[in-house]
Order: structure tokens, then C-alpha cells, then sequence
């Protein structure tokens, strides 16, 4: 990045980045949030839920902050009604497809956007059975709202292991194992950073997902291969 | 059944070779299982030194490839709006019915699997089938029956196309494809290379005001120069023949008929970027035109007009053909380098533009067929000559895919500025029936209304009427026709073609066919519902699919507004 600074307006504020600078930079200098569902700072961002477009100069499209580098004396706007409408109608979808009563952020921002839970009646949703094949954490992909972070981890991003990868397109797209192969028959090494970067429950600690369907300690050390107190020394 | 060890062997010829192997890997591989199995993933692997999983993501991506085992005819009906106006439906329903399947799937023998098929770009012939037998060339059957689908097909078809005054068509041809004798040796690729730099190739295309033929209207003249200007070691021309959109047919028609005049404008392309590397990427349901080109290759370099040191000059040039696998996405330009480099066909953030990182990250000049067989007159007859077609901002001939209700469909080589009203009484040999509705530029189109078109066919006055050329196609439906119907089908494609990369195109095609599909009976809402969806996806989408999945139903709702209310 160079010393080079530009100078634009967001919302009536005017801030000054470095070149190169995304416009969410720009926005999270200014104090202005702009809301996030794919983006992490730990993975490649790709743009792929658009939950945080923003309108540059009322361009014909609108423009995803994570990603678009903020131009010279721009004016942006983060929340005009094409914004929201975008935004609001993104949620409503999402949630006509995924299960997000696990992912509270979400749930946060269908309220901040005055959301519909009901807006889409009769929708297909992305039904699937949850995955128990290892140890060590469950796969609920009725709550995979595909922001390919796990995928990405797995990949080039973190771990070059190489297990998962999306099958299928469209809306029926999925994250899966090479012909949906079990996790232990897969090159998985149990790394945890997909869990890790998972936004909802879609990805989840066996542990964790045991003690909510209220397994007996017993029970949880058999099937999470949890050191007995005693072994652990 | 192929034994293992001729798969290998089939394989070994991409050793040494990485992941942009993958596609023509997994062809070979369907082509002699009807599928690509678990093993057959796991020796491509080693061969490519591609992750299993990242093999799988692939198959899944294209719908021509199989996962799993199929029949060994396998026989995809198309079911987009052209070829239902002439019965589709019913021949996929006779097709179950004779092999006692109950939908789409496959025969409990293993001789036959069925499906159903977005546009296979056969309009001119519907209702059309692409089919697959294991172990031969794939075929696309034009007019088909279930007699002819189930029996010995016959796959010929040839209709002369163009008139006197045709430039890019020749209607002398009496069958396809023009040999390299009747065409001639490359006579501007000769005047470039012997008598013009390539500067002065780029000043004659810009000069000559053509713009992308393919929907987006760039100047190819200004592409060439800035591909030419990036920086980078190895520069690529591809030629982007995924021909895909609902009711265009033209770069097949152009690409069987004339394929020398595509090679020439290629290797006119590549002498003014500065290259030596040329990929067509033909759509996976065109094998004839993949077939013609690839043999048209070969001749003209056994004519040294293509190869090493062509003409004698110190100019190279290496043309390589490859074959998409059945994805509408492919068509957009960034989706189509990802899928020549082995991947599934998302397409990438723009900025950066293909002419500067473009196939394999270099600067890449990606152009439309028809655009490409512009360039050979251009060169050798002039931007004077080519100005001479057309109006100012639409110079030169220009084609058109005209599907539906005509009294001839077909492929029309047309000059710029006359209206679609004398287009379609003289060329088409006029409405049959009664005019209803015109769809301008495809599925990702716009309406126009029986009093609407006296509109000039030029990109600016169907800019000013809110449409636009798209890809020059244009169906035309009769009173009969039902268009709700035609909306369906249309919200079908998209939500069948939609890679699933972004957010608003991934569900947004999926929520609006499910409004679609119940358009007789509607809820209360669901107009502003397909408002909402449409804005969002023409508004938030990252590429031109998500940018357009909505234009045909929004235009719908302004034109026929009574289509969305329920019936009294």
C-alpha cells in the first residue's frame, strides 16, 4: 500500500484511507457499521453474500464494501432505500432457505433490517440430515448458509488438506466431501478451524452438540473419545 | 466396459499436466463409462495432482457430467420456451412413456437415462435433444421425435443461410463447412502480417467502430489495445463460443458454416495483441461445431496458415478447442477462464478485467464469435468498407437468432437500422398467427408489444426503448402462446443455471420461479415479491447472471401486468 491517501464521503462524513483501502475500511474508520455474513478477516473474502453492498454515486449496481476499494471523492451511502431493500430482501431469502435460529448475528440484523421471517411462504428450503461420522464435531447443513469459509480453511486459506469442496450450484449447492464420503474416510486431520470459522451452527463441537441433546457424561466421553478425568493426568 | 488399464492410457496423456487438464480429463473419462466413478476420480488425481474433493466439486458444477452411472444412451430434451412452442413436453412424456420411466431417470436395464435440457441452442430446428452414446461422439438431433430418439437418429442438418448481400453468411454454401478452398488463404491475416503492425490492426478494428457481439457491447478495438498495453509475459486470445442464451443460435450457425472465418479473425486477434496462444471454448452442446472447428485447425496447418511460422513469416500462432460441459455461467467471461483452468465455473470480482488478468491471471482478450468474424473484413477491406453496414453507432452486419412463431426461423445477417417490423415480414417471412409478444435478446431479455415494434434494430435505439440487442436473439410468440408458461420456463433456466457463487442470484432465482410457477394463482404480495427479488438481483449480484436473471419477468410486469393477477 502506498502513503497515498483519498479522500471520500460516507453518510455525510467525509474520511480520508490510504489507496487501496476497501470501502468497509473506509466505513469502520468513519464508525459507520456496515453489516457482515461471508466476511472474515482469517479467510479470502469473495464478496458472495452482498449483505454489505453499499450505493458509490448511485452506480447502476451496488457495490460489496468488503471487497470494492473506495475511489477518489466517491459519495457513499450505507443505508439509502436501495441499500435496505437489498439488504432486507438478502435476509428474507437466506432465511426462507437456511435454518439461522443458531446464528444470532443474523438474527440481529433481520431485526435491524425489519426483515419478514414469513415473507417468502411455500419456499424450497435446503433440507439435509445432520452428519455424526467422527468424533469429533457434527455437520448440519440446514444451517449452512454457504459463505465457504470451512471450505476455504480446508483449502488454500489455512490447512491444504483438501476434504471439502461445494457440490451441486445454484440454490442447491452444498458443502461436501469428495462423493459425500465420512470425514474419517476423507483426508480430514481434525484441524477444527473450519468449526472455528463456522457463523452458525452448521458446523459444531461434538461435545457441545451432545451436551444439548442432553447426553450423560458417560455417554459423551464414548462418543467424543473425551479423556476420563483420571487418563488425562 | 473399458478395461482400467485404457482409461490409464487415456490418462497418461495429460501427465505432466496440471489441474487446467481437469475438463478434457473428465470428458475422456465419461465418454468411456458414461460417468465419472470414485476410481476414475482418484486416478485423474494422481494423473493431475488435483485434490479428490476439488474433482468432485467439479462433476457436480457441470450438468453434463455424471457422478454416477447412467444409461448408455443418454438422451437431455430440451424444454426451454423455443422448443415447447413445438411439443417438447410431449416428446419427453412419450420418451418416459415408451421406456416406462416415470419422469426424467434412467431405465432399470441400463440402456437409456433421460433428461431435460436448458436451450441447446437448436432452436432453428426444435424441438431439439443432445444425446450420448456411450463410447462415440456425442450428437445434436435437430426436429427430434420419439421414433427418432429411440431408434438409429439421423443428426444431419444443413440450411443455406444469408443472402446476396451477406458478408459474414454465405448462402452459396450447399452444405456445411466451408472448406478452406472455397474460403481462401487468409488473405488479411497475409495483408496484416506482411504489410500492417499490429498497432495498425488495433487503429483499423477501433477505427472501424465494432463493438462485442456477444451482449456487452464493449469496443473490441479498445480491448485489443489494452490487452496489448498490460504488462505480462504471456498474453492469451479466447475466443468465448458458450453460446448459451435462450434462443441464440447464430455462433453455431456461423461456426459450422464458416469456421476458417472464425480461425482467420482469431489469428488476426492473436497477430494484434501479440500472442501465439489462441482457446476456443465451445459450449459442451455444440459437438458439431467443436467437431468442424477442430478439423478446420487441421487444415490450415497443413496450409501453414495457422501452427509454426505461418505464411513464412515469424509469426506463430497455436489454436487449442476446448469443450465447455453444460453451464450457462461459462458464457461470462471470468466464469469461462476458471472453467479452462479446471474449476467450477464461478465468476471472479471485477476489477481486475480479463485485459489485464484475464486466463491463468494474464492479460487476455476474450471475444465473442460473431465479433471475431467481423475482423477478417475489417482487415482486409477496411473500417470504411465496414462502416458502410449499419448506422454510426452500430456499424456493421449484424446477426440475429430469430426462434418462435416466424414463418422461417433461423439465422439472419441483417444491416443495422431496419425496424423490427420489416425485419421479421421480410427476412422471417412474417408472424404466424397473430403477433402476441416479442422477447429482444433472450432470456435475459425484454418484451416488446405488437405496437412497439417499429423499433430500429440498431444498440442505440433499443438502448433508448429499454432493451437491448443482449446476444441478437429474438423469439417471437403468437396469441397461442401462453406466457405465463413462458415465464415459467424462463425462471426455470435461471434457477437451473444460477452457479450459486452470490447470495442474491443463488436464492433469488430459486424465490422467483417459485413465484413463477404459481402465477394462476397468486398470493397477495407476490408482485412486490418479484419486485423485490428482481431489484436486489439486478442490483447485488456480482456478474451480468444475477445482473439479468430478473429483466424478462420485470419487463413482463410492466408489459402484461394482468399475467400476475389472478383470474377472475
Amino acid at each position: 500500500m502506498t502513503d497515498e491517501t483519498i479522500t471520500l464521503n460516507i453518510d455525510g462524513k467525509t474520511v480520508s484511507v490510504p489507496k487501496g483501502a476497501t470501502l468497509l475500511e473506509a466505513a469502520q474508520a468513519a464508525g459507520i457499521d456496515v453489516p457482515l455474513i461471508c466476511y472474515h478477516e482469517a479467510t479470502s473474502p469473495n464478496g458472495l453474500c452482498r449483505i454489505c453492498v453499499v450505493d458509490v454515486d448511485g452506480g447502476r449496481v451496488l457495490q460489496p464494501a468488503c471487497v470494492a476499494e473506495c475511489g477518489a471523492d466517491t459519495r457513499v451511502e450505507t443505508r439509502n432505500e436501495r441499500v435496505l431493500r437489498s439488504r432486507r430482501t438478502i435476509l428474507e431469502m437466506l432465511n426462507a432457505s437456511v435454518n439461522l435460529e443458531q446464528a444470532p448475528e443474523i438474527q440481529d440484523m433481520m431485526t435491524d433490517y425489519s426483515a419478514d421471517e414469513e415473507r417468502f411462504p411455500e419456499a424450497r428450503r435446503r433440507e439435509s440430515e445432520l452428519i455424526d461420522d467422527n468424533p469429533f464435531y457434527v455437520r448440519d447443513y440446514e444451517q449452512c448458509v454457504l459463505c465457504w469459509r470451512c471450505v476455504q480453511v480446508c483449502a488454500e486459506d489455512a490447512q491444504f488438506t483438501f476434504a471439502l469442496t461445494l457440490k451441486n450450484r445454484g440454490h442447491e449447492t452444498s458443502v461436501a466431501t469428495a462423493f459425500d464420503i465420512s470425514m474419517t474416510e476423507s483426508p480430514c486431520v481434525f484441524c477444527g478451524q473450519c468449526v472455528g470459522v463456522c457463523p452458525t451452527g452448521a458446523l459444531k463441537p461434538k461435545l457441545e452438540w451432545g451436551m444439548e441433546q442432553g447426553w450423560s457424561s458417560e455417554e459423551l466421553r464414548q462418543q467424543t473419545r473425551r479423556k476420563r478425568k483420571k487418563d488425562a493426568g | 466396459m473399458i478395461a482400467e488399464r485404457d482409461i490409464d492410457a487415456t490418462l497418461d496423456a495429460y501427465r505432466g499436466r496440471g489441474r487446467e487438464a481437469l475438463l478434457p480429463a473428465l470428458w475422456d473419462a465419461q465418454r468411456a463409462y458414461g460417468y465419472i466413478s470414485p476410481e476414475n476420480v482418484h486416478r485423474i488425481s494422481h494423473v493431475l495432482r488435483v485434490p479428490e474433493a476439488d474433482i468432485y466439486g467439479v462433476i457436480g458444477f457441470y450438468t453434463l457430467f455424471h457422478d454416477a452411472p447412467t444409461g448408455r444412451r443418454v438422451i437431455r430434451v430440451c424444454t426451454d420456451p423455443t422448443c415447447a412452442l413445438v411439443g417438447a413436453d410431449e416428446v419427453l412424456h412419450g420418451l418416459c412413456e415408451r421406456l416406462s420411466l416415470s419422469g426424467a431417470g434412467s431405465t432399470a436395464d441400463g440402456e437409456y437415462t433421460v433428461e431435460h435440457s436448458p436451450c441447446l441452442g437448436m432452436c432453428d430446428y426444435a424441438p431439439a435433444a443432445l444425446v450420448s452414446q456411450r463410447g462415440e461422439d456425442d450428437i445434436a438431433l435437430p426436429s427430434v421425435t420419439v421414433d427418432d430418439l429411440l431408434g438409429a437418429w439421423n443428426g444431419d442438418y444443413f440450411r443455406p443461410a444469408g443472402d446476396d448481400e451477406s458478408v459474414l453468411l454465405d448462402p452459396s454454401l450447399s452444405t456445411a463447412p466451408q472448406t478452406l478452398a472455397q474460403y481462401g488463404e487468409y488473405q488479411a491475416l497475409r495483408r496484416a502480417i506482411f504489410d500492417l503492425s499490429p498497432e495498425a490492426v488495433i487503429a483499423e478494428v477501433e477505427a472501424s467502430g465494432l463493438i462485442g457481439r456477444g451482449g456487452a457491447a464493449f469496443p473490441t478495438g479498445l480491448k485489443w489495445k489494452f490487452t496489448r498495453g498490460a504488462a505480462g509475459e504471456l498474453k492469451y486470445v479466447v475466443c468465448n463460443a458458450d453460446e448459451s442464451e435462450p434462443g441464440a443460435f447464430k455462433d453455431r450457425v456461423l461456426m459450422e458454416h464458416r469456421p476458417h472465418l472464425l480461425l482467420e479473425g482469431i489469428a488476426l486477434a492473436a497477430y494484434a495483441v501479440g500472442t501465439g496462444k489462441a482457446i476456443i471454448f465451445v459450449r459442451g452442446e455444440y459437438p458439431k461445431a467443436t467437431a468442424i472447428l477442430a478439423s478446420a485447425i487441421q487444415e490450415a496447418e497443413a496450409a501453414g496458415l495457422l501452427g509454426q511460422g505461418i505464411m513464412g513469416s515469424e509469426f506463430s500462432l497455436d489454436i487449442e478447442i476446448r469443450r465447455g460441459a453444460g453451464a450457462y455461467i461459462c458464457g461470462e467471461e471470468t466464469a469461462l477462464f476458471e472453467a479452462i483452468e479446471g474449476k467450477r465455473g464461478f465468476p471472479r470480482m471485477k476489477p481486475p478485467y480479463p485485459t489485464t488478468f484475464g486466463l491463468f491471471g494474464m492479460p487476455t482478450a476474450v471475444n465473442n464469435v460473431e465479433t471475431l468474424c467481423a475482423i477478417p473484413g475489417i482487415v482486409g477491406q477496411g473500417a470504411d468498407w465496414f462502416r458502410s453496414f449499419g448506422t454510426a453507432e452500430s456499424a456493421g452486419a449484424k446477426l440475429i437468432s430469430v426462434s418462435g412463431h416466424v414463418g422461417r426461423p433461423g439465422v439472419y445477417e441483417i444491416q443495422p437500422g431496419i425496424t423490427l417490423r420489416a425485419f421479421l415480414a421480410d427476412a422471417c417471412q412474417g408472424v404466424t398467427g397473430e403477433l402476441k409478444a416479442v422477447l429482444m435478446g433472450g432470456a435475459a431479455g425484454t418484451f416488446l408489444l405488437p405496437d412497439e415494434i417499429d423499433v430500429p434494430l440498431s444498440f442505440e435505439d433499443l438502448r433508448a426503448a429499454g432493451g437491448s440487442f443482449g446476444s441478437g436473439a429474438i423469439m417471437v410468440f403468437n396469441q397461442t402462446t401462453d406466457l405465463r408458461d413462458v415465464l415459467r420456463r424462463l425462471g426455470l433456466f435461471f434457477q437451473h443455471e444460477s452457479c450459486g457463487k452470490c447470495f442474491p442470484c443463488q436464492l433469488g432465482t430459486q424465490r422467483q420461479v417459485e413465484i413463477l410457477e404459481r402465477l394462476e394463482a397468486p398470493r397477495a404480495g407476490d408482485r412486490q415479491r418479484l419486485l423485490d427479488v428482481g431489484m436486489t438481483m439486478t442490483e447485488a449480484s456480482i456478474c451480468g447472471l444475477g445482473h439479468t436473471a430478473a429483466m424478462a419477468v420485470m419487463s413482463a410486469l410492466e408489459k402484461f401486468p394482468e399475467l400476475f393477477e389472478a383470474e377472475a
